[in-house]
C-alpha cells in the first residue's frame, strides 16, 4: 500500500527503548496534509494524489491556484507535492491525512533536499583518499591523475570537484520509532537529509523491512 | 527546539539524587542474561558529568585488582534502577582526569563536611 505525508524536520535527539538502549531519532512535524487533487489512470494517464501542507495566506496564492484549492474545499497551502498511489479511489479531495497513517516499527523512505556544501573537493565529494600532508609531498588533497596519457582527453564521468549537496536525496528504510498523532510528531530512527526546518517527504518504504 | 525538549522530557528521570564530580556513588545496573534479570552494583568515584538534558552522562572510576576501570552511564538510562550517593567529595574541578595518573593514597578525595 502506498501512502505518504509531508513534514518539517525539527531536529535530532535520542530516546530509550524498552531494553534501555538509546536510539538516535529525527523528530519530524508530519502533517496534517490535505488531499487537493486525485489523479486517476483513466482521466490523467496515471494515478496519484496531490497533497497540500501548511497554510498559506490567501493573497500569496494566485487566482488560478486559489480556484484549484477552492475546488478541493481546502484552505491554500504552502507546499503542494504529488504522491503516486495505486488506489486513488481510496482518497477524496479535501481529505485530511495525519501522521497516524504510520505506526511504530514500520519502515519508510524519506526524501528531502540535502544541505548545500558549496564547491567541494574530490575528497569530501567522492571520498577520494588524500596524499601525505608533509615530508616534501606536494600531493595533498588534489584529485590525482585524471586518466592515462594515451587518450589525450578526460573521459566523461570522471569524478571531479564541484557543487555538492543542495540536491534531493532519498534515504530508504528508516524505521518509525514513535508516532504522536496528537502533536503530529513522527520519530524516525536515524538521520534525515536537510537542515532543521526543511521540508521532508515521507513515503512507505519501497523495499520494506529488510 | 521546544518540541525536542518536549520529547526528551518524557524520558527524563525525576528521581536522580544531586551528585557531582568527586562524589562516591553506587550504581544499580539492570543486567539481562538470557531470560534472567539481575541487578549489578558498580561503586566508585564520579570523575565527570557531561552533556545536558536526556543526553547527560556520568563516568564512574574505580580501581579493581590494581587496574583502573571507568564506566560511563547515560544518566537517564532506564537500565540504571538506582543511583546512591555514598560520600560527598571535596574537589576543586569539574573533571577529575588527574586521578588516572594517581594511585593509592594520592588518589584519595577528601570528604566534604557541611
Amino acid at each position: 500500500m502506498s501512502k505518504g505525508i509531508l513534514a518539517r524536520k525539527i531536529g535530532m535527539t535520542q530516546v530509550f527503548d524498552e531494553n534501555g538502549r538509546s536510539i538516535p531519532v529525527t523528530v519530524l512535524k508530519a502533517g496534517p496534509c490535505y488531499v487537493v487533487q486525485v489523479k486517476e489512470l483513466g482521466r490523467d494517464g496515471y494515478s496519484s494524489i496531490q497533497l497540500g501542507f501548511e497554510s498559506q495566506a490567501k493573497q500569496r496564492v494566485n487566482q488560478p491556484l486559489q480556484g484549484h484549492y477552492k475546488r478541493a474545499g481546502v484552505a491554500p497551502c504552502r507546499y503542494l507535492r504529488e504522491l503516486r498511489v495505486d488506489n486513488p479511489e481510496a482518497y477524496t479531495p479535501g481529505q485530511e491525512i495525519k501522521c497516524d497513517i504510520f505506526s511504530a516499527g514500520e519502515y519508510v523512505d524519506v526524501r528531502a533536499i540535502s544541505k548545500g556544501k558549496g564547491y567541494a573537493g574530490s575528497i569530501k565529494r567522492h571520498g577520494f583518499s588524500r596524499g601525505p600532508m608533509s615530508h616534501g609531498s606536494h600531493h595533498h588533497r588534489g584529485p590525482g591523475s585524471l586518466g592515462s596519457v594515451d587518450q589525450a582527453r578526460v573521459f566523461k564521468g570522471r569524478l571531479l570537484p564541484g557543487r555538492m549537496g543542495g540536491r534531493k536525496q532519498v534515504v530508504q528504510n528508516l524505521q518509525v520509532a514513535e508516532v504522536d498523532s496528537s502533536k503530529n510528531l513522527l520519530l524516525l530512527q536515524g538521520s534525515v537529509p536537510g537542515p532543521r526546518g526543511g521540508l521532508v517527504e515521507i513515503n512507505a518504504a519501497v523495499k520494506a523491512g529488510r | 527546539m521546544d518540541l525536542l525538549k518536549e520529547i526528551e522530557r518524557r524520558y527524563l528521570k525525576k528521581d536522580i539524587p544531586p551528585f557531582a564530580a568527586g562524589d562516591t556513588v553506587r550504581v544499580h545496573v539492570r543486567v539481562v542474561e538470557g531470560a534472567r534479570e539481575r541487578t549489578q552494583l558498580y561503586e566508585g568515584v564520579v570523575i565527570k558529568r557531561k552533556g545536558s538534558g536526556l543526553r547527560e552522562t556520568f563516568t564512574v572510576r574505580r580501581v579493581t585488582y590494581g587496574i583502573g576501570v571507568e564506566r560511563t552511564f547515560p544518566l537517564h538510562s532506564p537500565v540504571l534502577t538506582k543511583i546512591e550517593v555514598i560520600k560527598k567529595g571535596k574537589v576543586r574541578r569539574a573533571k577529575l582526569y588527574y586521578l588516572r595518573k594517581r594511585s593509592g593514597r594520592a588518589a584519595r578525595i577528601r570528604e566534604l563536611r557541611q
